[in-house]
Parts: C-alpha cells; sequence; structure tokens
C-alpha cells in the first residue's frame, strides 16, 4: 500500500449520486472457486480471532481508487485480508515471497 | 460484473494460504469445511422459514423476536453469525434489505450474497429510489404502502418475512416455500404466484 495516497474510492455508498441511472444488473454468476476460497479463508481467520469484518471493510477502503475499480470483488478482499495478516504480524513479508 | 479472477491474485491466495498453513493458523480441512458449510447454506432456509410463519402462528411469533434462535431450529448453526433479524411486512409497510458500507447479508440463511447485492448501484440507489428499483426488477410498490430500507451491517444481518399473497388458501408448506425466493427474502421482488 503507497503511503501517500489513502484516497478512499468507496466508503457508504448508500444514496450517492454517483451511481444513479445506473441499472441493478441481475448477475446471478455464483462465486468461482478462487472466490470461494477466498470467503472460506475470511471466515476461518475471522472465527479464529484473527480478524473482523469492520477490519476486513478498513482493508478494502484503503485500495487506490486506480486499484480499487480494477479489482474483483474478492480480489479485493484478499488484499485486505493480507494487508491485516501483515499488520498484525501473523505472517512477514518474507514468508510471502 | 463478475469477472474471473487473475492468475497473479491466484498465485497470491495460494502465497498467503501457503504461508499461514506453515504457521499453523490454518489448515486446510479448516478451509474445506469452511467452504462445504458456506455452500450448503441457501435462500430454501429463508423460504421454509416464512412458509412456517405464514402458516403457524407461534412459529411467527417466534421468529420475530428472536431470528437467530428460529434459524437454530431449522439446523442452521449460528455460532459465531451476527445476530438474525426478521422484518415483518404489513399491509401498509414493506421492508427492503442492503449493506450500504459493504455486502453484510443473511449468509446462514440465504446462502453467498448475489453479485448485485454487493454492486455499487444496488447499494447506492435502492436507498435513494428503492420503488425504481423494485419496479424495474418487476415487483412495482403501491404509493400507499411505505417502503422502508434497513441496512444490514457487520453487527446485525436481516430477513424479511413478506406478505402471504392472496389466493394461497389451503396451500401446504413447500407449495408456500417456493414461492419466497432469494430476491424475496432479501426485498427487492415481492412473492408472485405462477401464472
Amino acid at each position: 500500500m503507497s503511503d501517500t495516497d489513502h484516497t478512499p474510492a468507496i466508503h457508504d455508498i448508500g444514496g450517492i449520486q454517483r451511481f444513479h441511472c445506473t441499472p441493478v444488473e441481475h448477475d446471478e454468476e455464483p462465486p468461482d472457486a478462487f472466490g470461494k476460497r477466498v470467503d472460506a479463508l475470511r471466515q476461518t481467520l475471522a472465527r479464529k480471532g484473527y480478524m473482523t469484518v469492520d477490519e476486513l471493510r478498513r482493508g478494502i477502503e484503503s485500495i487506490p481508487e486506480a486499484e480499487y475499480f480494477a479489482l474483483t470483488y474478492y480480489e479485493r478482499w484478499l488484499r485486505s485480508i493480507e494487508l491485516l495478516m501483515l499488520e498484525k504480524g501473523v505472517v512477514s513479508r518474507e514468508e510471502l515471497k | 460484473m463478475s469477472n474471473p479472477a487473475r492468475a497473479e491474485s491466484i498465485a497470491q491466495l495460494e502465497r498467503l494460504v501457503a504461508a499461514l498453513l506453515a504457521k499453523g493458523v490454518v489448515s486446510e480441512a479448516e478451509l474445506a469445511a469452511q467452504q462445504a458449510s458456506t455452500d450448503r447454506a441457501s435462500p430454501e432456509t429463508g423460504a421454509r422459514m416464512v412458509a412456517r410463519a405464514w402458516l403457524d402462528p407461534e412459529w411467527r411469533a417466534m421468529m420475530l423476536k428472536n431470528g437467530t434462535a428460529a434459524a437454530e431450529a431449522m439446523g442452521v448453526s449460528m455460532a459465531g453469525a451476527p445476530p438474525l433479524g426478521v422484518l415483518e411486512d404489513t399491509a401498509k409497510r414493506h421492508h427492503v434489505i442492503v449493506c450500504t458500507l459493504c455486502s453484510c447479508y443473511p449468509r446462514a440463511v440465504l446462502g453467498y450474497p448475489p453479485h448485485w447485492y454487493k454492486s455499487f448501484s444496488y447499494r447506492s440507489r435502492v436507498v435513494r429510489e428503492p420503488r425504481a428499483v423494485m419496479a424495474e426488477w418487476g415487483s412495482p410498490v403501491a404509493d400507499d404502502v411505505e417502503l422502508r430500507v434497513v441496512d444490514s451491517t457487520a453487527d446485525y444481518r436481516w430477513m424479511v418475512l413478506p406478505l402471504r399473497p392472496a389466493g394461497t388458501e389451503g396451500w401446504t408448506e413447500d407449495q408456500l416455500a417456493a414461492l419466497v425466493t432469494r430476491d424475496v427474502l432479501v426485498g427487492v421482488a415481492l412473492p408472485k404466484l405462477p401464472a
């Protein structure tokens, strides 16, 4: 994460006008194998006390806007989970190489 | 829209999982069990809860008082999940749920949230113009019915108990449950009789 760009791309978007006139698409595709594995990892880490949903969201919202919109939903989750595990010292940068 | 994950993201995930496995933070067995449990959760549970509420006043009262206990009575484990609340529709009030902050959803009784529930357009628009969103999706709400939009959060999840449609007198629980789709449980659609 950059130390200079903390522009939150998306925080509380209830009611904001930016997406008005955008139809809500019936996108019903279930999560793919990658998404399901990220989802299971997040839930397992939460159940074992390594992270909370609020921390997950803070990590997601800290992704700079230019990257945020290029990532899929579960790619954002993964970025946040990795950030949290590094911040908390659960894993180190070296161990992720 | 849903796009496939990039190869680099899949590699990033596997590096993180490998590091967590090596340190004993999680195990593959735990991840597999967690995924199997999430895969099992489905809107059929929520639909069954609603159908029973339409038939059994005692169950209905219990479910409105304590949605978590009602889900557990359906055989769903709510351990570690946020409390579940049930929003009771009346002839004069309909409820719709949204998570304006991200994608909090009553997963235990509905399964994975669909993409549209997580979309920027649903989250922003359903707060400002819920009637328009519902009309676009084929469930216009009468002007004299109050429409209440309720935020689902990290600490509290909601599902909707809609009105039982007219013309279903004498129907069985199975027949009624078939009317209760996931969209009905979110409140973005109203139960409809088969044409």
